[in-house]
């Protein structure tokens, strides 16, 4: 009986420590909130959202190839890559007389098709010509950046069509107190009138490529495979897996991501330039690590990887908020990425 | 991820001759004479000896941090905050010498002692990330790239944001961009110091040799090279690399000797920060696209060091930094548009380890 | 009846060394083959030329009387021969099931469009495979990682037996192990033998092969020197013959 109770306790023990990010992330909101008036509104939260979505993008877009036990330090340059493209395919097709929905409808499915040219070059280098990750990938960010920085010619792209500012920068749902809601459309009201916005398009955008991945990697074969390569690679050539097609997968998943990451900086910020996401990759590594991977492969997932991610962009917005001044944040980040790895040193159990 | 087999039935046959192998070992170095060749043509006044002086002058820091690098990446690690530990201790000298020379201290004892605060500052996210790999375990990407951000943070206090800190010395630019001999053709030859005669608009008359930037690389290289390649610590260094157990079976401290590692990696970070006060006269903080730690591993990996441990040589390295600053500056005076150069770095990184993967057997 | 898996006369040769000259060999169903020799004796060699690893330069492998092509591991697989080699090539952050389906999870149809793990199944029929061998394994959830040497070994066999092998090729199955795990997957060779699975092991341990082997084939310097029945010679023989000593009795 008593024995019973003490395993129920460890078991308790167990679970709050498998999720200790999560905890920390709601303490680290409370704190704020604590401390910053008007921290725990909608607007804030959404605002978190809204300021993550190509943090969450490229950690996903890392999360998989770390799962295998490589690295991708091309997102970002992939990212500034995707966001020159798009800008300038837009300005392009509009002045060419497309509509503007038209115009920015198929400059992004270009930028995503472009966008998988970098990673399947990685994946071939990784796989086929057994570079290690480290070196291929760096070497197609300075590809990527050198290709923007030639396309972009010093000038960011100008006249994208206001749609793409409007679509970036909407939101999904508009409710107007009393009077109706409306989806998508920013409902014409009179100056004054309380709007209240609900999940920013962005957000949408991202999740449901996030969703959808996140579906692949823990209900198919494909995602199992995924693990496997990471555990074992020997073992899951031996099963008779593909290993270099999966390689090769991975990495173009994760430039289709560092891809859609700079579309959605292009409809946020109406603007693209080569060096966009260059301050997001130690973001990008930090969530997935935070978010209980390790850095040799078999484990992650997407999940915990988003918990990682939101809690660097509360911290982010938090300090913003507070007025301190947001390079804390690079310490801050330090910190908990260092404190995730020891932490799981010292209590196995919190292993996830 | 242990490297797959080689099948050893299927031989390349031109890998195997002796011009083969000797081109295999060396290609770097070939590639790097290939690339003076051409630019010789390409390149109005490359081939002479002040673009070379500059070429040097300007890889200093580069050089500094790929022998740091170097002892690393030899160990199987990785030191990804080097760049951001020089930027501390850049600023860190910087702000010691603006703060005290607010208190009419002289100028020599001011810069003294912010070269020593700089210097000694760098050796404490040294100690930590050799503290955290070895006694930790954390692994080295993420207990550097940790010290990336902290130390990153910490500069950005240092200046305020985004300023670099400037009125420091102005003896400080002088001395790091003088030069030991200066000759003003067929009048005058002296020391250290410009003809006094000389207003600085017409410096450009003098032929200027030997820049002090070339002292403290040829007493770093030197220093360096004899502690990789001639010292027991070396020895252990390569090690530790090629087989950690068999290490610690052959009786190495191996937690120690990771800590004086990382230790040694960021002491030189920490030089080439106070080298930079030196050379800019301001106190820099790191950018995020300046990537210095990664061009510093680029070098060492073109240099013939391996990612996995356990190979490198400081001169490899040295050549290394070489083709990347020869590049820039070649691609640069024939008027190649300087987003090139980076296409270029990626291309040439890549066929780098390609490369070293057909001479499995040679490093 | 025939032998279940045979070779005749292969050879290999890697550049100037014959790593394996021509050996015949063959073993029926339900039987358990050991092959003994040195260290460089050529048995490592021979197997991985019967699990597709290695292409025979010269000789024949026969699966059922009828010659095969192997191409690769996968051909093997393919055609019931599985090998489970000492590294035990499991995934061990995977669990049980995870890893006894490895490479050939079962799907099922999700919404009428997805192809999504089948784990329910998996799992069930992992545990019936293990039941069928008398293997204990606490969870089918825990990752390999959680388990002992023998219960991994175990979950390397069933793995085989779950996919159908008629032959089944062990590489040092009792290397690592500890004294009682030891005895647990001789057990479970023994049990493997009644279900008709023909079984190569490759050990070094004298005990375990005449614990369990019918026949034992000792190579030397790349040949077949010497086949016995376990039941007509003894320890000291064998010994004899791997060693080149006992060669010119008999």
């Amino acid at each position: 009986m008593n024995t019973l109770v003490a395993q129920r306790k460890r078991n308790t023990l167990g679970t709050i420590g498998r999720n200790w990010v999560l905890v920390f992330l709601v303490l680290e909101f409370g704190y704020f909130a604590i401390l910053t008036r008007g921290f725990a509104s909608l607007n804030i939260v959404q605002m978190i959202l809204f300021y993550g979505t190509e943090a969450f993008l490229l950690a996903t877009a890392e999360l998989f190839v770390i799962i295998t036990g490589g690295i991708d330090l091309s997102v970002g340059y992939v990212l500034g890559f995707a966001t020159v493209i798009s800008s300038k395919l837009m300005v392009v097709f509009a002045s060419r007389g497309l509509s503007p929905l038209g115009a920015i409808v198929t400059s992004i499915l270009i930028t995503l098709c472009v966008g998988l040219i970098p990673g399947f070059v990685n994946g071939v280098l990784v796989a086929k010509l057994r570079v290690p990750p480290f070196i291929a990938t760096f070497s197609m960010l300075g590809v990527c950046q050198g290709v923007s920085e030639l396309l972009m010619q010093g000038i960011p792209a100008k006249n994208l069509p206001p749609l793409a500012g409007t679509i970036g920068n909407g939101h999904f749902l508009y409710i107007v107190p009393g009077s109706g809601i409306s989806f998508m459309q920013r409902p014409d009201v009179a100056r004054g009138v309380r709007v209240i916005e609900i999940i920013p398009n962005a957000v949408v955008f991202a999740l449901v490529f996030i969703a959808i991945f996140a579906f692949i990697l823990t209900k198919t074969r494909f995602g199992q495979h995924i693990y496997a390569i990471g555990g074992n690679i020997d073992a899951a050539s031996r099963a008779g897996i593909d290993v270099k097609k999966h390689i090769i997968g991975v990495y173009m998943i994760s430039s289709f991501f560092a891809s859609l990451a700079g579309i959605i900086y292009v409809m946020k910020y109406i603007t693209g330039k080569a060096d966009a996401g260059a301050a997001s990759l130690l973001d990008a590594i930090a969530a997935v690590v935070i978010g209980g991977a390790s850095m040799f492969g078999g484990s992650g997932t997407v999940w915990r990887t988003i918990l990682g991610c939101l809690v660097i962009a509360t911290l982010e917005t938090g300090l913003r908020m507070r007025g301190t001044p947001t390079f804390d944040k690079y310490i801050l980040v330090g910190v908990i990425l260092i404190f995730t790895v020891v932490i799981e040193r010292f209590f196995p159990d919190f292993k996830r | 991820m242990p490297r797959p087999q080689m099948p050893h039935d299927t031989p390349t046959p031109f890998v195997q001759t002796r011009t083969g192998k000797l081109l295999g070992r060396h290609w770097a170095l070939f590639f790097l004479l290939g690339m003076m060749a051409i630019f010789a043509f390409t390149g109005p006044g490359f081939f002479e000896v002040v673009n070379f002086q500059n070429i040097i002058h300007l890889a200093t820091i580069s050089i500094l941090l790929a022998v740091a690098e170097t002892f690393v990446i030899i160990t199987g690690g990785i030191d990804l905050s080097v760049g951001f530990v020089m930027g501390l201790s850049s600023t860190l000298a910087a702000r010691i010498m603006v703060t005290l020379g607010s208190t009419g201290m002289g100028e020599p004892m001011l810069i003294v002692l912010g070269t020593l605060a700089g210097l000694l500052v760098a050796f404490i996210p040294g100690f930590i990330s050799g503290t955290l790999v070895a006694r930790f375990k954390v692994p080295p990407f993420i207990a550097t790239l940790g010290m990336w951000g902290i130390c990153n943070g910490i500069t950005l206090h240092l200046c305020d944001g985004f300023l670099p800190i400037a009125g420091l010395p102005s003896v400080l630019p002088r001395l790091g961009n003088g030069y030991l001999f200066y000759i003003h053709k067929g009048q005058s030859f002296t020391l250290f110091k410009k003809p006094d005669y000389i207003p600085d608009e017409r410096v450009r008359e003098l032929i200027r040799l030997v820049p002090f930037s070339f002292i403290l690389i040829a007493a770093v290289v030197l220093v360096f090279w004899y502690i990789l390649h001639k010292s027991k610590f070396g020895q252990h260094t390569y090690a530790i690399g090629g087989n950690i157990d068999a290490a610690i079976r052959a009786g190495i401290d191996v937690d120690r000797h990771l800590v004086k590692i990382y230790m040694l990696s960021a002491f030189l970070a920490g030089l080439a920060g106070v080298f930079n006060v030196f050379q800019t006269g301001i106190g820099n903080y790191t950018t995020f696209s300046s990537m210095y730690e990664l061009f510093a591993v680029a070098a060492v990996v073109i240099g013939g060091a391996s990612l996995l441990g356990g190979k490198g040589r400081i001169v490899g390295s040295m050549v290394g930094v070489l083709v990347l600053a020869v590049l820039k500056n070649g691609l640069a005076i024939s008027g190649v548009q300087p987003f090139v150069r980076y296409i270029a770095v990626g291309v040439l990184l890549t066929l780098a380890v390609i490369i070293d993967q057909l001479f499995p057997d040679l490093f | 009846m025939g032998y279940i898996i045979e070779t005749r006369g292969i050879t290999k040769r890697f550049g100037g060394l014959t790593a394996v000259d021509n050996v015949s060999m063959g073993v029926n169903a339900g039987e358990v083959v050991a092959i003994l020799g040195d260290n460089g004796a050529g048995k490592s060699t021979l197997i991985k030329m019967i699990s597709g690893v290695h292409k025979p330069d010269e000789g024949a492998i026969l699966l059922d009387g009828k010659p095969m092509k192997l191409e690769s591991p996968m051909d093997a697989l393919a055609n019931g021969i599985e090998t489970i080699y000492q590294d035990l090539a499991l995934a061990e952050n995977l669990n049980v099931s995870s890893n006894i389906f490895l490479g050939r999870e079962k799907t099922k149809r999700s919404l009428g469009m997805f192809n999504v793990l089948d784990h329910e199944y998996m799992q069930q029929e992992s545990r019936s495979v293990l039941d069928r061998l008398e293997i204990e394994i606490p969870s089918l959830k825990n990752t390999i990682r959680t388990l002992s040497g023998g219960q991994r070994q175990a979950v390397a066999i069933s793995r085989s037996i779950y996919w159908q092998a008629k032959v089944l090729i062990m590489d040092e199955p009792t290397a690592a192990l500890g004294i009682a795990e030891q005895k647990k997957v001789l057990d479970l060779v023994k049990s493997l033998k009644t279900q008709g699975i023909g079984i190569i092991i490759i050990s070094h341990q004298m005990y375990d092969v005449f614990e369990v082997a019918d026949r034992i084939i000792v190579m030397r310097r790349g040949q077949n020197v010497a086949t016995r029945l376990v039941s007509e010679t003894t320890p000291d023989e064998i010994v004899g013959l791997i060693v080149g000593s006992e060669t010119v009795k008999r």
